[in-house]
């Protein structure tokens, strides 16, 4: 009888904690801001907590000052260092997120499709944010569903960067590194490169995989996905075709190994960067590498141009951060009013402006900041100091390619999708594959992650309504 | 012993009902007494232990994301595992490196362990220098682990060059990724060495002066003398590690899969750990990454038994009975 009676309780106290913990495991996916009441002429109070966000240089702090003015009694408090996903979604779970998040755009799809985030149609119509502002790639990242999930910021573009006493040395020129002939390229990236018995001593030219195969894939006329979101193009022939073109690149170096041990051993940031110490011939790399060269190695001989399609046109791959409302933020009017604020014109002038105080206190010139802003991109460029050659021609040919960009559609499953097709990439750079057995298995993979994902959606969608 | 144990019966016995309360009342006195001091461990170990166990075996049966209600989904998860080919590919990985691991971090912690027995008053010096890198934290080490391993002119291949030796591509190349790691990881031995060296300092002079007495040489010494009499502190540590080794998570993502190198993931470093935190916090598979942890938990389980089997007949304890 006393065993039976353990067993009971023993039993009973289990089946306790299993309910509890169903009760527990509550989630607060939903949650929207339909008692918000946007009005740009509100006098909003309380705290705003800014999760991913550090406001450590001239350009955050000046823009942060504007919008702390245009919240008046608004107490703003910094969650400072990167976006930690796992601490802001335990968070959003817990009921208790920040008020405002800063995101990479590409994570958004993902946070808006678990309702982790809401969507700004009410934000953006009260506080009259004008989206048309923005650069077209940077608003279409943030857009799920018809919905626009952030107010964007920033714009992270390529430019192609290369060594002209290299090129020179080879008789080659800047075009012929520029995208816009791989056949031009393949046989520079052997002109420029010299590997001496296997030991490689100058890398001709870097096609930078994987993280640019959309890049060389939307050269070669075709994207990764769908504009909807919805289908995985990754098996597409003209995909296939540029990733075994890009490979080759490395392949004619003695292999993708051997060129990136070589890669990783520069001091990339420092003096003795590769384009200094001309161990690089090319590569194409965010638009930010200007400033970092200007900054420790001005007088490299460096020549540069925008990343071309095979056509010869113009063509950046664009990423960057965005601002976002939490779903069961205690203040999303003042997030909105932040986001607002924080992205508009008046605050990156000023924003221009402290760089250039910053940058002319240091003997050096002003290069620009590309915003996300259109409008905000054309005024910073009439700011643009002179800073002579090749410099001027890095900015203008920055702003050039920012005309020019592209992004991959928010999608609910991000992460999957770049996961699987970095994977595929991967296992073509190690030999494990060919490009397209490795393009097929990530196909298969990404195009399941994005089904899984979407059905859950139009499931929660239809559930909501 | 015999004093103690008739006294229940004779408690049960007494037949004065009041003194019986009485010794009762003490009893329960003394066992709420008891629970009231180890009612921190006990409330933690609920909290922090028991009820994230049990809400993770629940977990493991449900689609859940964090932010929306978990969904059950019975045993789908587990089903979902077994077909799927990175579980494979990282389990593969895991098992290779703690396997390989293991051994050659028992042989290094032991010479270093016999080396510093021998090594008289410098020894405080240098059990002090063998231990510092212990105190490294393991992101740090996944970062000197590409300085130290890069194929290019990383320090390994620097020296391997003065001997003429072409080294590997090791932070690049698949097929040295997991020795190379294996290699890194015996910069944490000082641990291992410490409870070594103590063991070591425990044996009985006696029993060499008897080993040699019996005419016992160097070798003979070492398998019949001092490998028995450490053998516990062998089995700790060949146990302890095995379960770090099957959780290697720190030194091969920040080298591998970490801010710097999220694009360029080599997967000869993908561990199962990795990939249980990939889902959980990248993916947000929650539920599935629960099942992952389950099936972790399972094979750490049978390692460690049939550890514990083989370990009756090799190790040795003292006071206790040979089997």
């Amino acid at each position: 009888m006393r065993a039976f009676t353990r067993k009971a309780v023993g039993g009973a106290t289990l089946a306790v904690l299993l309910l509890t913990a169903t009760g527990c495991a509550q989630g607060t996916g939903g949650a929207d801001d339909s008692d918000a009441q946007y009005d740009p002429e509100a006098e909003l109070s309380g705290t705003l907590s800014v999760m991913g966000f550090s406001g450590v240089d001239e350009v955050a702090t000046s823009r942060m000052d504007l919008a702390k003015e245009e919240l008046g009694d608004v107490d703003v408090k910094l969650i400072e260092g990167d976006l930690d996903l796992q601490q802001f979604l335990s968070a959003v779970a817990s009921g208790k997120p920040p008020e405002i998040v800063y995101a990479n755009r590409d994570q958004l799809g993902s946070l808006a499709a678990r309702g982790a985030i809401v969507p700004l149609d009410r934000c953006i119509e009260g506080e009259s944010i004008d989206t048309g502002q923005y650069v077209p790639a940077a608003i279409d990242q943030v857009t799920l569903d018809g919905k626009v999930y952030g107010i964007p910021e920033f714009n992270t573009i390529q430019l192609t960067m290369a060594n002209q006493q290299l090129l020179d040395a080879a008789a080659l020129t800047v075009e012929d590194v520029n995208g816009s002939s791989w056949e031009n390229m393949s046989a520079a990236n052997e002109a420029l490169m010299k590997n001496d018995g296997g030991s490689l001593s100058v890398i001709g030219y870097d096609s930078k995989l994987p993280e640019f195969l959309p890049l060389w894939a939307k050269a070669n006329g075709v994207d990764l996905i769908s504009a909807d979101g919805k289908t995985a193009q990754l098996d597409d022939p003209k995909v296939v075709e540029a990733l075994e073109w890009a490979v080759s690149i490395y392949d004619a170096q003695g292999g993708f190994s051997a060129v990136k041990a070589y890669r990783d051993s520069a001091d990339f940031f420092g003096e003795g960067n590769q384009f200094a110490t001309s161990v690089l011939g090319a590569m194409p790399m965010e638009q930010w590498y200007v400033n970092v060269l200007n900054d420790v190695s001005p007088d490299a001989p460096l020549v540069f141009d925008t990343v071309r399609d095979r056509q010869g046109a113009t063509l950046a791959y664009a990423s960057g951060s965005a601002w976002a409302i939490p779903a069961g933020s205690a203040n999303p009017e003042a997030a909105c009013r932040w986001a607002r604020a924080m992205t508009s014109v008046e605050a990156w002038e000023a924003a221009a402006n402290a760089r250039i105080e910053a940058r002319s206190a240091e003997g050096k010139p002003f290069t620009g900041i590309l915003t996300g802003n259109a409008d905000a991109d054309q005024t910073i460029q009439g700011m643009v100091t002179e800073g002579g050659e090749p410099w001027d021609t890095a900015v203008a040919k920055m702003y050039e390619a920012n005309e020019s960009t592209f992004s991959l559609p928010a999608n609910p499953a991000d992460a999957e999708f770049k996961t699987a097709l970095q994977d595929g990439v991967n296992s073509v750079l190690n030999g494990q594959a060919t490009p397209e057995e490795a393009l097929a298995k990530a196909q298969q993979s990404a195009q399941k992650a994005l089904d899984d994902a979407w059905s859950k959606l139009e499931q929660a969608s239809q559930g909501g309504d | 012993m015999t004093a103690v144990a008739p006294a229940p019966a004779r408690s049960a016995s007494d037949p004065d009902p009041q003194r019986r309360r009485a010794r009762r009342r003490a009893s329960r006195r003394n066992v709420l007494s008891a629970l009231l001091f180890l009612s921190p461990w006990i409330i933690g170990f609920l909290v922090f232990t028991l009820w994230p166990l049990i809400y993770s075996a629940y977990l493991s049966l449900t689609d859940y994301d964090v932010i929306n209600d978990p969904n059950f989904v019975g045993f789908d998860n587990y089903v979902q595992l077994f077909q799927d080919p990175k579980i494979a590919l990282a389990l593969g990985n895991t098992l290779f490196f703690t396997f390989i691991q293991i051994p050659l971090y028992v042989l290094v912690s032991l010479a270093l362990a016999l080396l510093l027995n021998r090594a008289g008053r410098s020894s405080g010096f240098f059990r002090t220098m063998f231990f510092l890198p212990k105190m490294t934290p393991p992101v740090a080490v996944g970062i000197l682990f590409l300085l130290l391993f890069n194929g290019q002119n990383g320090l390994i291949n620097t020296v391997l060059g003065w001997f003429g030796i072409n080294g590997p591509a090791w932070t690049t190349d698949p097929a040295w990724v997991k020795p190379g790691l294996i290699i890194m990881s015996l910069w944490t031995v000082g641990a291992s060495v410490i409870i070594l060296l103590a063991a070591l300092q425990n044996v009985p002079e006696e029993l060499y002066e008897s080993a040699r007495i019996d005419g016992a040489g160097f070798w003979r010494q070492s398998f019949s003398v001092t490998l028995p009499m450490i053998s516990p502190a062998l089995f700790f540590i060949i146990v302890v590690n095995t379960i770090a080794g099957l959780q290697t998570f720190d030194e091969a993502y920040t080298a591998f899969f970490g801010a710097g190198n999220t694009t360029y993931s080599n997967d000869a470093a993908l561990f199962y750990v990795i990939y249980l935190f990939q889902q959980a916090f990248q993916f947000l598979h929650m539920g599935y990454a629960s099942a992952m942890a389950w099936i972790l938990f399972f094979l750490i389980m049978i390692v460690t038994a049939v550890q514990l089997i083989v370990s009756r007949r090799v190790v040795y304890y003292e006071g206790e009975a040979p089997k």
